[in-house]
């Protein structure tokens, strides 16, 4: 009988087992600084502080267009008199009441949503009524029925995240795949057991783009709705910072404003929706 | 040996939109204490569906499924499954986390009582290593291999495998293989397997149920399986008369 042949070649030698550069590079500094996103960013912001600066100067007119070391003057002063920190933890106050609130609501709708059928179609007609809907439009509606204070900024910043939040929760649990669902109830879990411990942790990365939109749609509806009116019980938010200040034709204390606004913007979605999202769904290698 | 399964005259149906389609007809089996029993058929014979019954995911429509006397109703932890799908693991859990976490909530074991059971399950699939690794890390052999841990580690009645192989490719499949065959000599734990490849059910079990398509029924019962070995040719011999009683005959009843 003939038989194959096995020629053996001699792969493992000393040599390249001593030196794991054969099959590996460290990366160069600057090759790695330039990995790295949050630098990259930093930079590019750097780069529009100059843009601002640069443009600001040559136009010259404060009250159009102050300069940004104008800007960081004006909001050095109002952060040293306390007027833009009362204010900022005013408009934050309110926006975490309204968010918290919106997001429990929308929890109970889902719950409600994925144990009958007759909730899903009441969420889902509610969301496609109400998810086009401004919540700025509201407002008026908001002034008479609740008067002029929180209770109608409160209002509508429900509205602005209950819709984002409830839809993206329950289009994460219809997302959990058949096998996780069958894995959950082989382990014996049902009811508000089998939620919590499957369908809540492998629904959330949908869950979590809920709240991160809830987020920027409360944000955004806040700071328009002081804008608005503003004042409640004689102490506005940041909106109504704005709105003073452009009334005072102090440009450099609006622009302060704005960057206040952005700057709380941008801490919230990159410290703590980040580190959130990287905390679970990268360690745990999951994506929407 | 005791009768630990029976499964007596199941029918099982399923509704699509446009019809009701059998599965299964009267189907009838038993299985033992520390069977290899495999399920094996082409598609459309049911054998999925089949075990998903047993596993309590399905319902019959005529018949019974009785473990140890009881009869099965709903899904639970005496019944652990092991399915084909890579994403049986919970991702949001380690390894260790993956094995402890049924042994905590369906066992209601301590934590440390649960870590140290995992912890020797994942050593006997040689993923020891990887106990703290999220499950995304793995490779398909891998997450296979926790999903058994994970089965075994309950200790369950019986264990259900529904062609946990199948998305592997042949190299790791043959080796997944035998390493199952390993672990049941270890712990003879009772395995009910679900599988289209015949060679794959004569290196499995020690018996073959064979079904028949359009709807599932029993052709015939293969036993002493493991009498057979690949060395003299008897494998090779069973598996081609395996294969002529399912695909030769010309059709089916009907």
């Amino acid at each position: 009988m003939s038989q194959a042949r096995i020629l053996m070649h001699d792969v493992a030698d000393a040599a390249t087992q001593n030196d794991p550069s054969a099959a590996e590079r460290q990366l160069g500094l600057a090759e790695r600084l330039w990995g790295n996103a949050t630098l990259r960013k930093s930079l590019l912001i750097l780069v529009l502080a100059v843009v601002w600066q640069v443009y600001a100067t040559a136009l010259d007119n404060p009250l159009l267009f102050p300069t940004l070391t104008e800007t960081l003057a004006t909001m050095l002063d109002r952060v040293r008199d306390g007027t833009l920190p009362a204010r900022a933890l005013t408009s934050v106050k309110v926006l975490l009441m309204g968010y918290a609130a919106g997001s429990l609501l929308a929890a109970a709708l889902t719950m409600v949503a994925i144990n009958t059928r007759l909730g899903t179609d009441f969420l889902e007609t509610m969301t496609a009524m109400f998810n086009p809907l401004p919540a700025i439009a509201l407002l008026p509606l908001a002034l008479i029925w609740f008067g002029l204070g929180n209770g109608s900024l409160v209002f509508v910043l429900i509205h602005s995240v209950l819709w984002a939040v409830a839809l993206n929760t329950h289009s994460g649990f219809l997302g959990v795949s058949r096998t996780l669902r069958m894995v959950g109830r082989n382990y014996g879990l049902k009811g508000f057991r089998y939620v919590a411990m499957i369908l809540i942790p492998a629904a959330f990365p949908s869950i979590l783009t809920g709240l991160k939109i809830g987020w920027a749609f409360a944000w955004r509806t806040l700071i328009a709705a002081e804008l608005v009116f503003g004042v409640s019980s004689g102490q506005g938010g940041l909106g109504w910072f704005i709105f003073e200040n452009r009334n005072l034709l102090d440009i450099p204390a609006v622009f302060a404003g704005l960057l206040t606004v952005i700057i709380i913007g941008l801490v919230v979605e990159n410290l703590v929706f980040r580190t959130i999202e990287r905390r679970t769904l990268h360690r745990w290698g999951v994506h929407h | 040996m005791t009768t630990l399964l029976d499964v007596s005259a199941v029918t099982l149906r399923y509704k699509t939109p446009t019809s009701l389609v059998t599965a299964t007809e009267r189907v009838s089996f038993s299985v033992d204490q520390s069977d290899r029993f495999v399920l094996l058929g082409p598609s459309g014979c049911g054998k999925s569906t089949l075990l998903k019954a047993v596993g309590g995911y399905h319902a019959p429509s005529e018949g019974h499924i009785r473990i140890k006397g009881r009869e099965v109703t709903e899904p639970g932890a005496d019944r652990m499954m092991v399915f084909q799908e890579f994403d049986q693991l919970l991702p949001w859990k380690t390894v260790l986390e993956n094995v402890m976490f049924p042994l905590q909530v369906a066992r209601s074991m301590s934590k440390a009582e649960a870590r140290d059971r995992a912890r020797a399950y994942i050593d006997k699939v040689r993923l020891t290593k990887f106990a703290d690794s999220y499950t995304h890390t793995l490779s398909g052999g891998m997450k296979q291999r926790v999903a058994i841990a994970r089965g075994m580690a309950m200790e369950p009645d019986i264990l259900l495998m529904d062609e946990p192989f199948a998305a592997l490719d042949a190299l790791t499949r043959r080796q997944m293989q035998d390493e199952l065959l390993q672990l049941w000599q270890d712990t003879r734990f009772t395995v009910m397997f679900v599988t289209h490849s015949i060679a794959e059910a004569i290196k499995i079990g020690n018996r073959i149920l064979l079904l028949s398509p359009h709807p599932g029924r029993v052709k015939a019962e293969v036993r002493d399986v493991d009498q057979v070995s690949a060395a003299d040719g008897s494998a090779a011999q069973l598996e081609r008369q395996i294969h002529d009683l399912l695909f030769a005959e010309p059709g089916h009843r009907e």
